[in-house]
């Protein structure tokens, strides 16, 4: 499929993106916040698919936006915020934080400007029809699939997960 | 100019990396817990971004399967947090993370 | 000029949906058509629900207001565009506005991947029904927003057991959607597919809809379905997050006028989009019925003056009403109305006999009919239903519908994998 207008989706995407981000860092309501990092996830899972990955933007609507974000904006619900927004919203310790975040963004300047030429630029058109298709070789193919411990290992890891969490949110033990 | 339209991989890079940097500052800097977590998920999804951004630079898959892990991952580590969280509020009736000091000295 | 028209004439004969050739042209014309369709459905929704409502519980319903109560969605999109927009005090002013907007844009976006014929869909995505399972889990956080900003207690509690329910349901759902999907693999390379055309071009290559496979594993796993989508959708009998005995109309009490109707035209955007995905796994989409049994050149011309059929017979019952119509001055308009739809179906009956017409408008004709099928089914079910309580409603989705989901899953890939490999060239 031929991409249209890349660049304008591009930079409207990463707009929405940092807009969205900064948004979620600086709301004094918690509800707020958790409305912007939806709209970020969602202008992210739009990326995906300039990327060429639409199995990822799937599962990226669907867990994140769809269900990550409904877990925290019940627990928003359930815990009170009448009083916390109009508590102060910064902690004691947000000028070492601005300066170690400081340092780390020049870390990353530095290593873009000097590093230019790690990142060899051979564009492979990628086709999208088959991607899931792939992807499951990847996972659960007889010769090719590399990846089947690791998704053994990441349901093992779900389990243990719902079961901390059942325990640690019940009333009595 | 030229090199503004023409959208290559250093771009992808450049917005995980303002994407991580915001998540880095939000978690230093809130003091709401809930809000803390949402900065780890931004820190998260900006590495995301990077792993699809370089499996599309190479043309193998396995940065988007490292991805779907990643997201499976995130969601394990949501459910946990908030969990804690509710289990403290129910002690300690506060979201802040400043008051949250009861071992210290 | 001319490269505008060639253009837009390259796409016309074309074997690709307009967003996998990339037409943009095309892709915002069949846009606009979904758009308009869905529009005009949910209009025919409201009318047809408190009709059929009204005879299955032996009364009339609207007579006055159009002949037989035609004109009277037309009526209520009035009132409810020109009724006090309030909001309330203490609610939270942004996302009180936004909440309705993420309802009706999650309804909607969903259309983007429906097919309604192998090229008559506005795109097909590689990731067809995961897209529309994802988009359509999104209306759940519009909900929690509406019931969250309107800071009163019926609105708030409503709000959280119904996304409690629309998200207990959507895991039985998936469940059941994976089974189907399973069954799209059984081809001679092995694989199968998560895209609407190609999960019905499955179908049609195996010569027969999942609802018949592997008979009762496709029945089970439809019902399923069929349970769980009713549910998702807050539809009766699992409608106690908005009923008004319970509840006063839950997450949506205090918004009021054009809000509401956004919220009304979310849920039947929402019912038919389910219903499109229900069609498209086990329905077979815009399939006839018996391609097989009853193939050849005779039946194919029997079963192709289908549509035209379908609008004469309803021209027929409009004019058979309109003989019936009181023979009183003051019906005078009525019956001149009733006469005039009556005259407008006809005519548009007669046109889709025209051979032009009627092989393209064949396979959208079947996905419409076997659609509205559906939305008959969720009118009938609220006429005959008693409501289910919400312990009741949450213990049906996990403890009845889940492990039934599990069970035909793992059932469907055992006898997928132990049967050979079945290819129908």
């Amino acid at each position: 499929m031929a991409p249209v207008a890349t660049p304008f989706f591009f930079y409207l995407l990463s707009g929405i993106m940092l807009i969205g981000g900064i948004l979620v860092i600086t709301r004094k309501n918690p509800v707020h916040s958790a409305l912007a990092l939806i709209v970020t996830l969602l202008a992210q899972a739009s990326i995906y698919l300039m990327l060429y990955a639409p199995f990822v933007a799937g599962v990226q609507i669907i867990l994140y936006a769809g269900g990550i974000m409904v877990l925290f904006l019940f627990v928003i619900m359930l815990v009170s915020i009448d009083r916390s927004v109009r508590e102060r919203q910064f902690n004691s310790q947000w000028v070492v934080g601005i300066i170690a975040a400081t340092a780390l963004g020049g870390l990353f300047v530095t290593v873009f400007i000097k590093g230019k030429e790690i990142f060899p630029e051979h564009a492979l058109p990628m086709v999208e029809n088959d991607n899931t298709q792939k992807i499951a070789d990847l996972l659960y193919g007889a010769h090719t699939g590399q990846y089947m411990f690791a998704f053994e290992i990441a349901s093992l890891l779900l389990l243990v997960a719902i079961i901390g969490a059942v325990v640690m949110a019940k009333k009595r033990i | 100019m030229e090199s503004m339209l023409h959208i290559t991989t250093l771009h992808y890079l450049i917005l995980g990396a303002a994407l991580f940097l915001l998540g880095v500052i939000g978690v230093l800097t809130r003091r709401n817990v809930v809000i803390v977590l949402m900065s780890i998920e931004l820190i998260l999804n900006a590495v995301n971004l990077n792993l699809v951004a370089f499996s599309r630079m190479w043309g193998g898959l396995h940065g988007q399967v490292f991805a779907i892990f990643v997201i499976t991952d995130a969601a394990a580590e949501a459910a946990v947090g908030l969990g804690i969280l509710i289990a403290f509020f129910r002690n300690k009736e506060t979201v802040n993370v400043d008051e949250v000091n009861l071992l210290k000295w | 000029m001319g490269q505008i028209i060639q253009y837009i004439q390259s796409y016309l004969g074309s074997d690709q949906t307009p967003g996998a050739a990339g037409n943009m042209f095309w892709v915002l014309v069949y846009i606009m058509l979904v758009f308009t369709g869905l529009s005009v459905a949910v209009i025919a929704m409201n009318w047809l629900e408190r009709k059929i409502l009204a005879h299955m519980q032996v009364r009339l319903g609207p007579m006055r207001v159009g002949p037989h109560g035609l004109l009277q969605p037309i009526a209520d999109a009035i009132k409810l565009l020109l009724k006090e927009d309030i909001m309330p005090a203490e609610a939270d002013g942004l996302i009180f506005w936004v909440a309705p907007f993420v309802v009706v844009l999650a309804a909607f976006t969903t259309f983007v991947v429906v097919p309604f014929g192998p090229t008559h869909a506005i795109t097909d995505m590689n990731i067809g029904i995961l897209f529309m399972l994802g988009v359509s889990s999104l209306s759940v956080l519009g909900i929690v927003m509406a019931g969250w900003a309107s800071n009163s207690h019926y609105p708030l509690i409503g709000a959280l057991r119904s996304s409690a329910q629309m998200v207990s349901y959507e895991v039985a759902m998936g469940l059941a959607v994976v089974s189907a999907v399973l069954m799209t693999s059984l081809n001679a390379e092995g694989t199968g597919t998560l895209s609407m055309i190609g999960i019905v071009q499955a179908q049609q290559a195996q010569g027969e809809w999942f609802i018949f496979k592997f008979f009762p594993l496709g029945l089970i796993a439809f019902f399923i379905f069929a349970v769980a989508m009713v549910a998702e959708t807050n539809r009766a009998p699992f409608d106690l997050a908005e009923a008004e005995s319970e509840l006063t109309a839950g997450f949506h009490t205090e918004y009021s006028g054009f809000r509401w109707s956004l919220f009304f035209l979310a849920e039947y955007s929402a019912m038919i989009a389910v219903s499109s995905i229900a069609v498209t796994l086990w329905l077979g989409g815009w399939l006839r019925p018996f391609p097989n049994l009853l193939s050849g050149t005779p039946w194919e011309q029997i079963f192709s003056v289908f549509p035209g059929v379908t609008f004469l017979f309803f021209a027929a019952m409009c004019f058979y009403n309109t003989v019936r119509m009181p023979k009183h001055p003051l019906f005078r308009v009525q019956t001149i109305g009733l006469a005039g739809f009556g005259v407008v179906l006809g005519l548009i009956g007669l046109i889709l006999f025209v051979p032009a017409v009627s092989v393209r408008i064949q396979d959208i004709f079947w996905f419409a009919a076997k659609v509205s099928g559906f939305m008959y089914m969720y009118i009938w079910y609220r006429g005959t239903f008693p409501r289910y309580r919400f312990d009741q409603l949450m213990q049906m989705g996990w403890k009845v519908l889940l492990p039934m989901g599990l069970g035909v899953l793992i059932l469907t890939a055992g006898v997928a994998l132990l049967q050979p490999m079945i290819w129908h060239p």
